[in-house]
């Protein structure tokens, strides 16, 4: 590597991690915090069957799940303006990153309540629980442990997927290196730079998943206390 | 506390689980349901507590009347806090300490405050003898200590009386004994119970009343005394004989 590749990489640094830092984390974070409310929401309404909504739930995963996310960010970007509804690019990327991440987290979420055992329900009952007291104490709870997992592998997914807001013009860090690569002209290098600090965010959150795993998994240790 | 239950009916698809089941326990008594494996004793029991819908019956607990089939979930939640089920397979709630089980359901269904539910529970877990265990999770215990926790769950409601099914057939043979003396204490105070087990020496010496149930029906009911020591029907005489033959060895 010559002396000016080095250079543009020092100097490239903070202008992708900054746009990284105050878009691609908090876009990802406010996405999935949304995402997790929409899939209980809709893992829940199924589980308990909900006549008519259960339609409705059923109805958004198909589709969701059905079409590229890349088209429902264009939709959404540049369909709706088409029809008068201009919503800015930050907003407009959190509403389809939520919507979509709801889709296959309520999926993995009802998953994870329909493996919890019939007998957890029935002993909730017998002392006099009602439904939605089950459901939140005890089958949600254990649920939630179970999926937590493949949630957390979501949550790694979806913050490089986020990389595809750059289309829709959001200034997240894919948007700032390709700006820097009409300035210089170091494809390789600048992108090599930009895998590298999605490689360290996705590492933060590999950690952050073990130990939630650990703390989660208290019930399920064997042995003494 | 009286609890009768008059012709219940069960069936799954077209097979006929319970044919007409007639049944008292007054007050204090325990009840052995005894009979062979897929006769209608669990479904029984879960009937009686609308774990499953009956498809016709009665039910007349102090002295008020419900019908099995068509009981509304208001009647439902209301009778359940007067009763407790120990099931076979324990069923504590997974996620949550020996203590825990024991005060959700004061908690949360009776609304009691924390304190006073947690000192409850202790005692509840004390008299099962696993005062000791509280902080431990149902994985962390062996299958006769999670047996006493969930006597100890059922206990701290106050129940009027406690269904039991088959509450020792899970357990290894050396942890049986445990759970069943604890039972036997529990009936020596005065404790109102139902019990469908296949635990002779329980059904001899501590029930009441013994009830034989073969395929849906009540075959052969009354005291405990008189249908061990005098069974009028062949098919008992039969199964307390094979019962025995299987004890000797
Ligand atoms: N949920 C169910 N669906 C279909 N059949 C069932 C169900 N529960 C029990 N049965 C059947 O009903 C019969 C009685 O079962 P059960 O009440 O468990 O008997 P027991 O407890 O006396 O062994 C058995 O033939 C069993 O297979
Ligand atoms: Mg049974």
């Amino acid at each position: 590597m010559d002396s000016r590749v080095v250079t543009i990489l020092i100097e490239s640094f903070p202008k992708i991690l900054i746009p990284g830092l105050v878009r691609t984390i908090p876009l990802t974070a406010i996405s999935f915090s949304l995402a997790m409310v929409i899939a209980v929401a809709v893992a829940l309404i199924q589980f308990a069957g909900i006549r008519g909504l259960r339609q409705l739930c059923r109805l958004y995963i198909w589709v969701i799940r059905g079409t590229p996310l890349l088209v429902q960010l264009f939709v959404v970007f540049f369909g709706l303006p088409h029809v008068g509804v201009v919503i800015d690019p930050f907003p407009a990327a959190v509403a389809v990153f939520s919507v979509n991440e709801g889709a296959y987290a309520a999926e993995i979420i009802r998953a994870a309540l329909e493996s919890v055992p019939a007998g957890q329900m029935e002993a909730g009952y017998c002392v006099g629980m009602s439904y939605l007291q089950i459901i939140r104490r005890v089958v949600l709870p254990q649920a939630m442990r179970t999926a937590f997992p493949s949630l957390a592998n979501s949550l790694i997914a979806m913050v490089k997927d986020t990389s595809l807001a750059s289309v829709v013009t959001v200034a997240e860090m894919m948007m700032a290196t390709k700006q820097l690569n009409a300035l210089y002209y170091e494809p390789l290098a600048l992108y090599l730079e930009t895998a590298f600090i999605y490689l360290m965010f996705c590492t933060v959150l590999t950690r952050l998943q073990s130990w939630g795993e650990k703390k989660l998994s208290a019930y399920e240790r064997k042995g003494a206390v | 506390m009286t609890l009768e239950v008059k012709a219940v009916t069960k069936r799954f698809g077209t097979l006929e689980v319970l044919k007409g089941i007639d049944l008292t326990v007054e007050q204090g008594d325990v009840v052995a349901i005894l009979g062979p494996s897929g006769s209608g004793k669990t479904t029984l029991l879960r009937c009686v507590n609308f774990l499953e819908r009956a498809d016709a019956g009665t039910l007349t607990f102090d002295g008020e009347d419900f019908d099995l089939a068509h009981i509304g979930k208001k009647d439902i939640l209301r009778l359940r806090k007067k009763t407790a089920f120990v099931f076979q397979n324990y069923n504590l709630f997974l996620n949550k300490t020996a203590l825990e089980n024991v005060t959700e359901g004061l908690v949360t269904a009776r609304r009691m405050p924390k304190e006073e539910a947690v000192a409850k529970a202790e005692r509840a877990l004390d008299r099962v003898g696993m005062l000791d265990r509280k902080n431990h999770y149902p994985s962390q215990l062996s299958g006769g200590q999670q047996q006493r926790v969930a006597i100890a769950r059922a206990l701290a409601t106050d129940p009027e009386i406690i269904y039991f099914d088959e509450p020792t057939s899970a357990l290894d043979p050396e942890l049986i004994g445990e759970v069943l003396s604890v039972m036997r204490a529990l009936a020596e105070e005065g404790m109102t119970m139902l019990v469908v087990t296949h635990e002779m020496n329980f059904a001899r010496n501590v029930s009441t009343k013994v009830i034989f149930m073969e395929d849906g029906v009540v075959l052969e009911s009354g005291p405990a005394r008189e249908f061990f020591e005098a069974p009028r029907e062949e098919r008992v005489k039969a199964f307390l004989r094979n019962i025995e033959r299987k004890e000797e060895k």
